[in-house]
């Protein structure tokens, strides 16, 4: 790693993550020896995984382009696995799935050869039309139809709305001056991220009335409104130091980031609520959770990348 | 040597990556030789899920029984089976070779080696647990202070089935039971094991289908 290509605003960045998260620990430990009564078993958990998260998002932006995509590709394809581990799925099928876990490592080499025309469409074209194909020539009528949709509705949100972000490193770096190469990713994952964490401490201090009650019975009105407006405060303050965007461009990506990251977070609820697992994590303890960690970004990431891409790319 | 660096360089990856092992009772998988391994047999996988159960330190002492028809069969894959996965060969039809088929599982035994038998003899049906075959009891009356801890996996019938060659990547839960004692009569131990092995299974299947459907 040469410190010289990591952008001063991107060092500022993680430090300020670094301290975050150091504040964060500091203070569960606090509330550990301050209140032993109480049980704060789950807070420190989340607070060590978020430490382990922060150090797999550094590998991946920080060093050069081949380490960021084999450790986003990695990603993608735990929260494939994930996904189709708690989807049924038809035995016949097994070749087939077989194929859709290689359009991961493909999709990543476009990403990697920064080739967007492919990026764009191999999946939604290319693989969304061989996989019905390979499923015919098996030859299983039964299930044919909930078969395809739900594995390429996997495909769609765990792998193509995934590569987006890592398509962003490879962007020109010289368009955006002041977060260089890793800036957007940067920028799109803290957002994300704190408008998850928003949207729960608004919820919590102010929420009464639900905003999706069938759905997700946690999430209000006022965790959502309340998390919008704070992710854009966030995101018009921080993009002149990571992003191209201006301050009313900022604005924008604040209020889509807010949105899209409410959608995305309902989504997987709403996916999790029809199979009838209420939390991945808990379904697979130690492995999982990935998806329950990664359900914003899979819109969040696509929808801020063509936002951005549109404006300055 | 060989089979640590085999275990470091593919089975700990292959369990991590490829599969993925939620294990349920981890805390009954012992850690030191004597022991047997009892498992229901769905894959080819299974013998690297098992063996990837094991801290790197001890993965030397353990060693899967197999049908030596199958696994001696040609030069390679003997070596291969003897060497990098460490398996201890038996015949599996008793009657023809007598009792003293068990001769190196029990040497084996005596070594204090953990040993991974499959009893249901060949790989069945995916998620099931097949009629066990009676070896294991001969092999338990040989040495009967050895506990036998009950093991059943459930999704690795998914993963790579019988008669398939490409591994498809998907969570595995594993399930580890009580360990058994020998109940002083064969029938009265195997009726034991299947029953202790049909209750795992039907854990596995209210826990896995609680969750999933």
């Amino acid at each position: 790693m040469n410190t010289a290509y990591i952008p001063f605003n991107v060092q500022i960045a993680f430090m300020v993550i670094g301290g975050l998260l150091t504040v964060a620990s500091l203070v569960s430990m606090y509330l550990v020896r301050a209140k032993p009564e109480r049980d704060y078993s789950e807070l420190r958990l989340r607070i060590k995984t978020w430490w382990i998260i922060v150090a797999v998002f550094a590998t991946a932006v920080l060093f050069n382009r081949t380490v960021s995509v084999i450790v986003l590709g990695l990603v993608s394809f735990l929260a494939f696995k994930e996904y189709l581990s708690i989807v049924p799925t038809r035995r016949a099928d097994h070749r087939v799935l077989f194929w859709a876990y290689l359009a991961i490592p493909i999709q990543f080499y476009w990403v990697w050869i920064a080739w967007y025309g492919l990026f764009i469409i191999f999946i939604p074209v290319f693989v969304f039309l061989f996989l019905p194909m390979r499923m015919i020539l098996i030859g299983e009528n039964q299930g044919f139809l909930r078969a395809i949709g739900t594995l390429q509705w996997g495909l769609m949100i765990t792998v193509f709305g995934l590569s987006h972000a890592a398509f962003m490193l490879v962007l020109p770096a010289e368009a955006n001056p002041a977060g260089g190469a890793m800036g957007l990713v940067i920028y799109l994952v803290f957002l994300t991220e704190i408008n998850d964490v928003a949207q729960y401490i608004w919820g919590k201090s102010f929420g009464k009335r639900k905003i999706v009650p069938k759905v997700s019975p946690n999430k209000t009105v006022a965790g959502f409104v309340g998390g919008v407006l704070t992710t854009t405060a966030l995101a018009v303050t921080l993009a002149p130091f990571l992003t191209p965007l201006t301050h009313y461009e900022s604005l924008g990506a604040g209020i889509l980031c807010g949105l899209a990251g409410f959608v995305g977070d309902v989504t997987i609820s709403a996916l999790k609520r029809d199979i009838g697992v209420k939390d991945s994590g808990s379904l697979l303890p130690g492995h999982g959770g990935i998806l329950d960690r990664l359900d914003s970004l899979t819109y969040t990431a696509p929808l801020f990348f063509h936002y951005v891409y549109f404006l300055h790319y | 040597m060989l089979r640590t660096l085999f275990a470091l360089l593919i089975v700990k990856p292959v369990a991590l990556l490829m599969l993925g092992i939620n294990v349920r009772g981890k805390q009954h998988l012992p850690l030191s030789g004597p022991a047997i391994l009892v498992a229901n047999h769905n894959s080819h996988l299974d013998t690297v899920a098992l063996l990837s159960l094991f801290p790197l330190r001890i993965i030397n002492k353990v060693h899967p029984v197999a049908a030596a028809d199958y696994f001696l069969c040609n030069r390679f894959i003997k070596w291969f089976a003897l060497n990098i996965v460490g398996i201890v060969p038996i015949e599996r039809r008793i009657k023809e070779a007598g009792l003293h088929i068990f001769t190196p599982a029990i040497e084996a035994l005596d070594n204090g080696s953990i040993l991974i038998i499959f009893p249901e003899g060949t790989r069945g049906e995916p998620e099931m647990m097949g009629k066990m075959k009676n070896g294991i009891g001969h092999l338990v009356s040989e040495r009967p202070d050895i506990p036998v801890i009950p093991v059943f996996f459930y999704g690795l019938g998914k993963c790579l089935p019988k008669g398939e060659v490409l591994l498809v990547p998907f969570f595995v839960d594993a399930f580890i039971g009580e360990p058994l004692k020998w109940e002083g009569n064969r029938q009265l131990f195997m009726d034991k094991l299947a029953k202790a092995m049909s209750e795992l299974q039907s854990k596995a299947i209210t826990v896995v289908s609680d969750e999933q459907f």
